[in-house]
């Protein structure tokens, strides 16, 4: 039977914690952006102007067509290029912009998903509603349906985000120490891969559990 | 950017000249429907099985199903990955541990993948059954228990047949979901496509060529499941239903 040795994680916690704030770092980025664009995009394809709607309809359906390792290996392809023609140099910490990159575009193909289906939740007559009130298209957006729309889908977002915190864990394809890889890369250096793999999982395991559990009980909460 | 093509690089010879670069996307390409596929197989089963076992009313039976879901969903892909990969072998009994370690290295990749997949994604499309059997009407049930029929044959006659025709959407896109996974596979050196995209970068220096080609693969392989599912998906709608013809 394998010999359990735990005792290199008390050690580790100040690298896991380090690698813990990569991945917080990512997910909180790819939330914030994700949905805002999400939200822009979600606008663009209901948009009645063509060119509008078929450009968002191309960027959520490649994006949810590639498989994420792809798309991680893509950007760290390309930004630090792009980085190199804007500054002249590609200085600084190249891999976790591509990261933080790939994730936030990434995201904002599976928000702009939710965020269309929140916007089609809200019934019809509140566009009606609003602008018999004399509101603006932007107005009764933005005060009348977003507000609705997002409130509708705070559940599928916040799932989103779990998935998401869940899914930073790819980075390790571009060798970025979140919390996973930094627990692998201890593992490997102590020789201990068994127990810090297991730890690892086991802190994926009750924060996407109890974030889950939250989000349950919000559900019920703001469910009309 | 001053960036040379050259997609003239898929047709020369890869180092050790068996085979062009072209035959190691194909390879790739190979390998990743191979272990979608065969994944998938277990993942019908596995989640039918842990799917049902939700729905029955005995608690302990249920309980254990709804643990099984929840482990498998709340951990990373790709830390269950790599679990299977360097973690089981250790905890197995010794003589089983060493033959799986000695097995040759694509073998040992390609059943870790599998069983990594196939349980990952079984987790989902038990909770896509299990939201079949729920959609359905409770008198469905109570008919089938009524008729003379027992637990077990009113699950195989009347609910799952109904129930299995109400998820086909979803299914889809969990089968669109276990090709795009399958690329985390990689991680443990499998050579399926997105790992031949990292080997073609690393041989050719030709990032672009080999990025591009591989994601275009990636989208026809998502085109081609769209059109089949589509063509199952009408043929299996339930008349009378919202969405039937």
């Amino acid at each position: 039977m394998y010999d359990f040795d735990w005792s290199s994680i008390p050690g580790a916690l100040p690298i896991l914690w380090g690698g813990l704030k990569t991945t917080l770092e990512i997910t909180g980025t790819a939330i914030v952006v994700g949905i805002a664009w999400g939200t822009v995009l979600a606008l663009m394809r209901l948009s009645s102007i063509k060119v509008l709607s078929y450009f968002a309809a191309s960027y959520v359906n490649l994006f949810r067509s590639i498989p994420l390792v792809m798309v991680i290996l893509w950007f760290y392809l390309i930004v630090p290029q792009l980085i190199q023609a804007a500054f002249g140099t590609a200085s600084g910490d190249i891999r976790m912009r591509s990261a933080l990159t790939a994730f936030a575009l990434f995201e904002s193909a599976y928000y702009a998903e939710i965020m269309r289906a929140g916007i089609q939740s809200v019934s019809r007559g509140q566009v009606s509603a609003a602008s018999a009130l004399g509101l603006t298209y932007g107005q009764s957006m933005w005060l009348i349906i977003l507000p609705q729309a997002f409130r509708n889908m705070v559940p599928l977002l916040l799932t989103q985000a779990i998935i998401l915190f869940q899914d930073t864990s790819l980075v390790y394809v571009i060798g970025l120490a979140d919390f996973f890889g930094s627990a692998y890369k201890v593992g490997d250096r102590d020789g201990r891969i068994v127990e810090l793999l297991l730890f690892a999982g086991l802190v994926y395991f009750a924060v996407c559990y109890g974030t889950s559990w939250l989000v349950k009980r919000l559900q019920k909460r703001i469910a009309v | 950017m001053n960036y040379k093509w050259h997609w003239e690089i898929f047709f020369q010879q890869v180092p050790s000249g068996e085979t062009t670069y072209f035959g190691w996307l194909m390879l790739g390409l190979k390998w990743t429907v191979t272990l979608s596929l065969t994944a998938w197989v277990i993942a019908l089963i596995v989640g039918s099985l842990v799917g049902v076992l939700r729905t029955v009313p005995n608690k302990w039976l249920s309980g254990l199903a709804t643990a099984y879901v929840e482990v498998f969903r709340n951990i990373p892909l790709l830390v269950q990955l790599f679990i299977w990969y360097f973690v089981l072998p250790e905890l197995l009994p010794k003589s089983w541990g060493d033959g799986f370690k000695q097995m040759n290295p694509l073998a040992q990749q390609y059943i870790t993948a599998l069983i990594c997949l196939g349980l990952f994604t079984a987790a989902r499309v038990a909770e896509q059954v299990r939201a079949g059997i729920g959609s359905l009407a409770r008198g469905q049930k109570n008919a089938g228990l009524a008729v003379g029929l027992t637990l077990p044959q009113t699950y195989r006659y009347v609910l799952l047949p109904m129930a299995y025709r109400i998820i086909v959407p979803p299914l889809t896109s969990e089968f669109l979901n276990i090709f795009k996974n399958s690329a985390v596979a990689t991680t443990i050196g499998f050579i399926e496509l997105s790992r031949q995209a990292q080997q073609l970068v690393d041989f050719t220096a030709q990032p672009y060529e080999s990025f591009i080609a591989v994601t275009l693969l990636y989208l026809l392989i998502n085109v081609i499941i769209m059109l089949i599912m589509r063509w199952v998906e009408g043929r299996t709608r339930i008349p009378g239903f919202i969405g039937s013809k």
